[in-house]
Protein backbone atom coordinates (compact mmCIF):
# COMPACT_ATOMS: atom_id res chain seq x y z
CA UNK A 1 0.00 0.00 0.00
CA UNK A 2 1.27 3.47 -0.64
CA UNK A 3 2.06 5.93 1.86
CA UNK A 4 -0.77 8.55 0.50
CA UNK A 5 -3.10 5.48 0.46
CA UNK A 6 -2.18 4.04 4.34
CA UNK A 7 -2.79 7.58 5.06
CA UNK A 8 -6.32 7.49 3.48
CA UNK A 9 -6.76 4.13 5.16
CA UNK A 10 -6.53 5.69 8.83
CA UNK A 11 -8.55 8.86 8.63
CA UNK A 12 -11.55 6.73 7.07
CA UNK A 13 -11.03 4.65 10.12
CA UNK A 14 -11.93 7.21 12.94
CA UNK A 15 -16.08 6.67 13.37
CA UNK A 16 -17.55 9.71 11.97
CA UNK A 17 -15.26 9.95 8.73
CA UNK A 18 -17.17 9.60 5.56
CA UNK A 19 -14.46 9.96 3.37
CA UNK A 20 -11.18 11.30 2.29
CA UNK A 21 -8.66 12.46 -0.05
CA UNK A 22 -5.64 13.41 -0.87
CA UNK A 23 -5.51 16.57 -2.72
CA UNK A 24 -3.05 19.13 -4.81
CA UNK A 25 -3.81 22.67 -2.91
CA UNK A 26 -3.31 24.63 -6.54
CA UNK A 27 -5.51 23.02 -8.95
CA UNK A 28 -7.98 21.25 -7.22
CA UNK A 29 -7.13 17.55 -8.52
CA UNK A 30 -7.58 14.27 -6.74
CA UNK A 31 -4.61 12.44 -6.15
CA UNK A 32 -5.66 9.43 -4.14
CA UNK A 33 -9.57 9.10 -2.54
CA UNK A 34 -11.24 7.00 -0.24
CA UNK A 35 -14.94 7.90 -0.25
CA UNK A 36 -18.37 6.87 1.03
CA UNK A 37 -20.59 5.77 -2.27
CA UNK A 38 -22.28 8.95 -3.70
CA UNK A 39 -19.51 11.18 -2.27
CA UNK A 40 -18.01 13.10 -5.81
CA UNK A 41 -14.35 13.31 -5.07
CA UNK A 42 -13.58 16.00 -7.73
CA UNK A 43 -15.78 18.35 -6.12
CA UNK A 44 -14.53 18.02 -2.69
CA UNK A 45 -11.41 18.36 -3.92
CA UNK A 46 -11.87 21.59 -5.84
CA UNK A 47 -13.90 23.48 -3.11
CA UNK A 48 -11.49 22.02 -0.33
CA UNK A 49 -8.51 23.61 -2.21
CA UNK A 50 -9.98 26.63 -2.98
CA UNK A 51 -11.11 26.83 0.95
CA UNK A 52 -7.69 26.89 1.97
CA UNK A 53 -5.97 28.91 -0.57
CA UNK A 54 -8.70 31.53 0.61
CA UNK A 55 -7.29 31.09 4.35
CA UNK A 56 -4.02 31.49 3.74
CA UNK A 57 -4.17 34.36 1.29
CA UNK A 58 -6.39 35.19 4.84
CA UNK A 59 -3.84 33.95 7.29
CA UNK A 60 -0.76 35.75 4.92
CA UNK A 61 -2.29 38.47 5.36
CA UNK A 62 -2.82 38.53 9.08
CA UNK A 63 1.24 38.30 9.08
CA UNK A 64 1.10 34.49 9.21
CA UNK A 65 2.27 31.23 7.70
CA UNK A 66 -0.27 28.74 6.08
CA UNK A 67 -2.70 27.01 7.86
CA UNK A 68 -1.56 23.96 9.22
CA UNK A 69 -5.29 22.63 10.07
CA UNK A 70 -8.74 23.81 9.02
CA UNK A 71 -12.15 22.78 10.59
CA UNK A 72 -15.21 23.98 8.29
CA UNK A 73 -18.36 23.09 10.33
CA UNK A 74 -21.79 22.87 8.16
CA UNK A 75 -24.96 22.27 10.47
CA UNK A 76 -24.87 18.42 9.22
CA UNK A 77 -21.15 18.21 8.98
CA UNK A 78 -17.58 19.25 8.06
CA UNK A 79 -14.82 19.34 6.19
CA UNK A 80 -11.45 18.87 7.46
CA UNK A 81 -8.32 19.82 5.80
CA UNK A 82 -4.64 19.19 7.30
CA UNK A 83 -2.17 21.23 4.52
CA UNK A 84 1.35 19.54 4.26
CA UNK A 85 4.31 20.09 1.59
CA UNK A 86 4.90 19.27 -1.63
CA UNK A 87 1.27 21.32 -2.32
CA UNK A 88 -0.80 18.51 -1.03
CA UNK A 89 -3.56 18.45 1.38
CA UNK A 90 -5.53 15.84 3.22
CA UNK A 91 -9.21 16.06 3.62
CA UNK A 92 -11.45 14.55 5.46
CA UNK A 93 -15.71 14.26 5.22
CA UNK A 94 -17.56 13.79 8.79
CA UNK A 95 -20.73 13.26 9.92
CA UNK A 96 -22.49 15.31 12.96
CA UNK A 97 -21.38 12.00 15.04
CA UNK A 98 -18.19 11.70 14.03
CA UNK A 99 -14.82 11.85 16.55
CA UNK A 100 -13.23 15.33 15.45
CA UNK A 101 -10.61 15.47 17.83
CA UNK A 102 -9.31 12.11 16.76
CA UNK A 103 -9.86 13.12 12.89
CA UNK A 104 -7.67 15.76 13.68
CA UNK A 105 -4.88 13.64 15.01
CA UNK A 106 -4.74 11.19 12.63
CA UNK A 107 -4.70 13.29 9.83
CA UNK A 108 -2.43 15.52 11.31
CA UNK A 109 -0.14 12.56 12.05
CA UNK A 110 -1.07 11.33 8.31
CA UNK A 111 0.22 14.11 6.49
CA UNK A 112 3.38 14.85 8.91
CA UNK A 113 4.42 10.86 7.27
CA UNK A 114 3.91 12.35 4.23
CA UNK A 115 5.79 15.41 3.97
CA UNK B 1 -22.21 74.76 44.28
CA UNK B 2 -18.73 75.30 41.68
CA UNK B 3 -19.44 77.34 38.31
CA UNK B 4 -19.37 74.16 35.91
CA UNK B 5 -21.82 72.71 37.76
CA UNK B 6 -24.05 75.84 38.27
CA UNK B 7 -23.78 76.08 34.16
CA UNK B 8 -24.01 72.45 33.72
CA UNK B 9 -27.28 72.15 35.78
CA UNK B 10 -28.77 75.49 34.26
CA UNK B 11 -28.07 74.10 30.89
CA UNK B 12 -29.87 71.13 31.39
CA UNK B 13 -32.75 72.78 33.23
CA UNK B 14 -33.52 74.57 30.03
CA UNK B 15 -32.92 71.74 27.70
CA UNK B 16 -33.90 68.83 30.05
CA UNK B 17 -33.44 66.78 26.83
CA UNK B 18 -29.85 67.56 25.86
CA UNK B 19 -27.02 65.55 27.04
CA UNK B 20 -25.79 67.67 29.60
CA UNK B 21 -26.44 65.44 32.01
CA UNK B 22 -23.36 63.20 31.08
CA UNK B 23 -20.98 66.20 31.86
CA UNK B 24 -23.39 67.31 35.07
CA UNK B 25 -23.11 63.60 36.13
CA UNK B 26 -19.31 63.62 35.90
CA UNK B 27 -18.53 66.45 37.41
CA UNK B 28 -20.84 65.64 40.48
CA UNK B 29 -18.96 62.29 40.74
CA UNK B 30 -15.54 63.55 40.94
CA UNK B 31 -16.74 66.18 43.18
CA UNK B 32 -17.73 62.94 45.74
CA UNK B 33 -21.62 64.41 45.01
CA UNK B 34 -22.21 60.72 44.46
CA UNK B 35 -26.42 60.97 45.33
CA UNK B 36 -26.58 64.04 43.68
CA UNK B 37 -24.37 62.52 40.22
CA UNK B 38 -26.36 59.15 40.50
CA UNK B 39 -30.06 61.19 40.31
CA UNK B 40 -28.26 63.36 37.03
CA UNK B 41 -27.30 59.85 35.02
CA UNK B 42 -30.67 58.06 36.48
CA UNK B 43 -32.42 60.79 34.64
CA UNK B 44 -30.52 61.07 31.25
CA UNK B 45 -30.84 57.29 31.11
CA UNK B 46 -34.70 57.30 31.57
CA UNK B 47 -34.67 59.40 28.04
CA UNK B 48 -31.79 57.68 26.59
CA UNK B 49 -32.03 54.09 27.81
CA UNK B 50 -29.79 53.12 24.70
CA UNK B 51 -26.51 55.80 25.80
CA UNK B 52 -23.81 53.73 26.41
CA UNK B 53 -22.14 57.00 27.80
CA UNK B 54 -24.90 56.95 30.18
CA UNK B 55 -25.24 53.09 30.99
CA UNK B 56 -20.66 53.94 31.69
CA UNK B 57 -21.44 57.30 33.72
CA UNK B 58 -24.04 55.26 36.40
CA UNK B 59 -21.43 52.73 36.39
CA UNK B 60 -18.47 55.10 37.05
CA UNK B 61 -21.08 56.47 39.95
CA UNK B 62 -22.21 52.85 41.39
CA UNK B 63 -18.41 52.00 41.58
CA UNK B 64 -17.72 55.04 43.10
CA UNK B 65 -20.69 54.08 45.85
CA UNK B 66 -19.25 50.68 46.05
CA UNK B 67 -22.48 48.72 44.32
CA UNK B 68 -20.04 46.65 42.30
CA UNK B 69 -23.05 44.54 41.59
CA UNK B 70 -24.66 47.55 40.31
CA UNK B 71 -21.38 48.53 38.28
CA UNK B 72 -20.90 45.39 36.39
CA UNK B 73 -24.68 45.18 35.19
CA UNK B 74 -24.40 48.88 33.86
CA UNK B 75 -21.35 47.98 32.26
CA UNK B 76 -22.81 44.63 30.37
CA UNK B 77 -25.83 47.38 29.75
CA UNK B 78 -23.13 49.67 27.82
CA UNK B 79 -21.71 46.59 26.14
CA UNK B 80 -25.28 45.25 24.78
CA UNK B 81 -25.87 49.04 23.23
CA UNK B 82 -21.58 49.24 22.08
CA UNK B 83 -20.02 45.71 22.04
CA UNK B 84 -16.88 47.53 21.15
CA UNK B 85 -17.01 50.13 24.57
CA UNK B 86 -13.23 49.25 25.47
CA UNK B 87 -14.48 51.44 28.77
CA UNK B 88 -17.10 49.37 29.98
CA UNK B 89 -14.57 45.80 28.85
CA UNK B 90 -11.58 47.55 31.18
CA UNK B 91 -14.30 48.27 34.01
CA UNK B 92 -15.75 44.73 34.08
CA UNK B 93 -12.41 43.33 33.46
CA UNK B 94 -11.35 45.27 36.93
CA UNK B 95 -14.48 44.22 38.33
CA UNK B 96 -13.31 40.70 37.96
CA UNK B 97 -9.70 40.93 38.89
CA UNK B 98 -10.99 42.33 42.36
CA UNK B 99 -12.97 39.59 42.35
CA UNK B 100 -9.98 37.43 42.20
CA UNK B 101 -11.68 36.10 38.35
CA UNK B 102 -8.05 36.54 36.96
CA UNK B 103 -8.67 34.88 33.47
CA UNK B 104 -12.06 36.60 32.99
CA UNK B 105 -10.54 39.89 34.05
CA UNK B 106 -7.21 39.11 31.41
CA UNK B 107 -9.95 37.95 28.74
CA UNK B 108 -12.24 41.72 29.07
CA UNK B 109 -9.38 43.33 29.00
CA UNK B 110 -7.29 41.40 26.04
CA UNK B 111 -10.82 42.61 24.10
CA UNK B 112 -10.38 45.73 24.96
CA UNK B 113 -6.66 45.90 23.89
CA UNK B 114 -7.63 44.29 20.50
CA UNK B 115 -10.37 46.99 19.96
CA UNK B 116 -7.89 49.95 20.79
CA UNK B 117 -4.24 48.63 20.76
CA UNK B 118 -3.00 52.04 21.11
CA UNK B 119 -4.36 52.58 24.14
CA UNK B 120 -1.18 51.67 26.55
CA UNK B 121 -3.43 51.63 29.73
CA UNK B 122 -4.89 48.60 28.72
CA UNK B 123 -1.70 46.66 27.84
CA UNK B 124 -0.14 48.30 31.22
CA UNK B 125 -2.85 46.85 32.78
CA UNK B 126 -2.78 43.23 31.31
CA UNK B 127 1.22 43.08 32.25
CA UNK B 128 0.36 44.51 35.56
CA UNK B 129 -2.18 41.22 35.57
CA UNK B 130 0.64 38.95 34.23
CA UNK B 131 2.92 39.91 37.35
CA UNK B 132 0.01 39.99 39.85
CA UNK B 133 -0.55 36.33 38.29
CA UNK B 134 3.00 35.58 38.42
CA UNK B 135 3.17 36.59 42.51
CA UNK B 136 0.41 35.23 43.15
CA UNK B 137 1.20 32.14 41.52
CA UNK B 138 4.16 31.56 43.77
CA UNK B 139 3.02 33.10 46.75
CA UNK B 140 2.72 30.24 49.47
CA UNK B 141 -0.16 30.49 51.91
CA UNK B 142 -3.13 29.56 49.86
CA UNK B 143 -6.04 32.07 50.31
CA UNK B 144 -4.06 35.18 49.90
CA UNK B 145 -5.93 38.31 49.02
CA UNK B 146 -5.21 39.23 45.23
CA UNK B 147 -3.61 43.02 45.04
CA UNK B 148 -6.49 45.05 43.62
CA UNK B 149 -4.96 46.90 40.82
CA UNK B 150 -7.10 49.01 38.75
CA UNK B 151 -6.52 48.87 35.02
CA UNK B 152 -5.88 52.53 34.84
CA UNK B 153 -3.41 52.71 37.77
CA UNK B 154 -1.56 49.89 36.12
CA UNK B 155 2.11 50.77 35.14
CA UNK B 156 4.42 48.48 33.52
CA UNK B 157 5.96 47.77 30.08
CA UNK B 158 3.93 46.70 27.32
CA UNK B 159 3.90 43.32 26.82
CA UNK B 160 4.71 42.24 23.28
CA UNK B 161 2.92 38.54 23.21
CA UNK B 162 -0.37 39.97 21.92
CA UNK B 163 0.16 42.04 19.28
CA UNK B 164 -0.64 40.43 16.16
CA UNK B 165 -3.82 39.01 17.70
CA UNK B 166 -7.42 40.55 17.49
CA UNK B 167 -10.97 40.78 16.53
CA UNK B 168 -12.46 42.01 13.09
CA UNK B 169 -15.84 42.17 12.26
CA UNK B 170 -16.43 42.52 7.93
CA UNK B 171 -19.22 43.14 6.29
CA UNK B 172 -20.17 40.81 3.01
CA UNK B 173 -18.28 43.42 0.92
CA UNK B 174 -14.85 42.54 2.55
CA UNK B 175 -15.24 46.12 4.01
CA UNK B 176 -13.92 46.20 7.68
CA UNK B 177 -17.24 47.10 10.25
CA UNK B 178 -15.11 47.20 13.05
CA UNK B 179 -12.24 45.81 15.22
CA UNK B 180 -8.78 45.96 14.63
CA UNK B 181 -5.90 43.36 13.25
CA UNK B 182 -2.42 44.18 14.13
CA UNK B 183 0.61 41.86 13.28
CA UNK B 184 4.07 43.01 14.09
CA UNK B 185 5.92 45.02 11.76
CA UNK B 186 3.16 45.26 9.61
CA UNK B 187 1.33 47.30 11.69
CA UNK B 188 -2.89 47.34 11.27
CA UNK B 189 -3.83 44.68 8.69
CA UNK B 190 -7.60 44.37 9.46
CA UNK B 191 -8.26 46.19 5.91
CA UNK B 192 -6.18 43.36 4.07
CA UNK B 193 -7.63 40.56 5.73
CA UNK B 194 -11.29 42.28 5.82
CA UNK B 195 -10.68 41.95 1.60
CA UNK B 196 -10.03 37.96 1.90
CA UNK B 197 -12.82 37.05 4.52
CA UNK B 198 -15.46 38.54 2.24
CA UNK B 199 -13.57 35.40 -0.14
CA UNK B 200 -13.80 33.04 2.16
CA UNK B 201 -17.85 33.44 3.65
CA UNK B 202 -18.55 32.85 0.10
CA UNK B 203 -16.17 30.16 -0.28
CA UNK B 204 -17.39 28.72 2.88
CA UNK B 205 -21.20 28.48 1.81
CA UNK B 206 -20.65 26.91 -1.21
CA UNK B 207 -18.38 24.62 -0.15
CA UNK B 208 -21.21 23.21 2.51
CA UNK B 209 -23.97 24.01 0.47
CA UNK B 210 -23.06 21.36 -2.41
CA UNK B 211 -20.75 18.64 -0.47
CA UNK B 212 -24.46 18.36 1.46
CA UNK B 213 -23.29 19.59 4.49
CA UNK B 214 -26.00 22.28 4.83
CA UNK B 215 -24.93 25.65 6.34
CA UNK B 216 -21.48 27.29 7.15
CA UNK B 217 -21.45 27.58 10.89
CA UNK B 218 -18.08 27.98 12.00
CA UNK B 219 -14.40 27.82 10.49
CA UNK B 220 -11.57 27.41 12.38
CA UNK B 221 -7.87 27.47 11.03
CA UNK B 222 -5.03 26.44 13.04
CA UNK B 223 -1.60 28.37 11.91
CA UNK B 224 2.03 28.10 13.83
CA UNK B 225 1.71 31.62 15.20
CA UNK B 226 -1.76 31.70 16.18
CA UNK B 227 -5.22 30.15 15.90
CA UNK B 228 -8.22 31.77 14.35
CA UNK B 229 -11.69 31.40 14.27
CA UNK B 230 -14.36 32.58 11.72
CA UNK B 231 -18.03 32.99 12.12
CA UNK B 232 -21.22 34.95 10.56
CA UNK B 233 -23.00 36.89 13.34
CA UNK B 234 -25.13 37.88 10.59
CA UNK B 235 -25.89 36.30 7.30
CA UNK B 236 -23.56 39.58 5.61
CA UNK B 237 -21.32 39.82 7.82
CA UNK B 238 -17.55 37.52 9.09
CA UNK B 239 -15.85 38.08 12.63
CA UNK B 240 -12.62 36.51 12.69
CA UNK B 241 -11.01 36.42 16.48
CA UNK B 242 -7.26 35.41 17.22
CA UNK B 243 -5.61 34.21 20.16
CA UNK B 244 -2.41 32.79 20.43
CA UNK B 245 -1.92 28.81 20.08
CA UNK B 246 -1.96 28.07 23.60
CA UNK B 247 -5.20 28.65 24.30
CA UNK B 248 -7.58 25.70 23.57
CA UNK B 249 -9.56 25.89 19.75
CA UNK B 250 -12.54 24.99 21.61
CA UNK B 251 -12.32 27.38 24.38
CA UNK B 252 -11.26 30.13 21.28
CA UNK B 253 -15.03 28.98 19.69
CA UNK B 254 -16.51 30.02 22.54
CA UNK B 255 -15.05 33.78 22.72
CA UNK B 256 -16.31 34.09 19.21
CA UNK B 257 -19.64 32.91 19.87
CA UNK B 258 -19.90 35.38 22.55
CA UNK B 259 -18.21 38.15 20.34
CA UNK B 260 -20.86 37.16 17.87
CA UNK B 261 -23.50 37.56 20.18
CA UNK B 262 -22.30 41.50 20.89
CA UNK B 263 -21.67 41.66 17.29
CA UNK B 264 -25.61 40.83 16.73
CA UNK B 265 -26.40 43.19 19.34
CA UNK B 266 -24.17 45.90 18.01
CA UNK B 267 -25.57 45.68 14.40
CA UNK B 268 -28.98 45.39 15.48
CA UNK B 269 -28.03 49.11 17.31
CA UNK B 270 -27.14 50.35 13.97
CA UNK B 271 -30.01 49.70 12.00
Amino acid sequence: MSPANAALVRVTQVPGVRGSLLISATDGLVVAERLMDGIDGRAVAALAASLVQRLSRAAIGAGMRIPTFVHLRGNEGSVLAAPGQNDLVLVALTGLDANLGLARLEMLDAVGRLN
Amino acid sequence: MSDDIRGLTARLAEEPSSLAFLELGEALRRRGQLEAAYKVARGGLSRYPDLADAHDLLAHILGDQGDLAGAFDAWVEALRVDPMRTSALKGIGFLYFRAGDVAAAREHLQRAADIDPDDAAITQALARMSEAGRARASASPAGQGIPVVAPQEAAAEASGDNTDHGLLLVDGNGLRLSGHLRSGSLGDVGDRVAAELAGVSKEASRTTRLLGLGTWQTIAVESPEANLFLLAPTPDTVLLTIRETSLPMARLGLIAERAARDARAWLGHQE
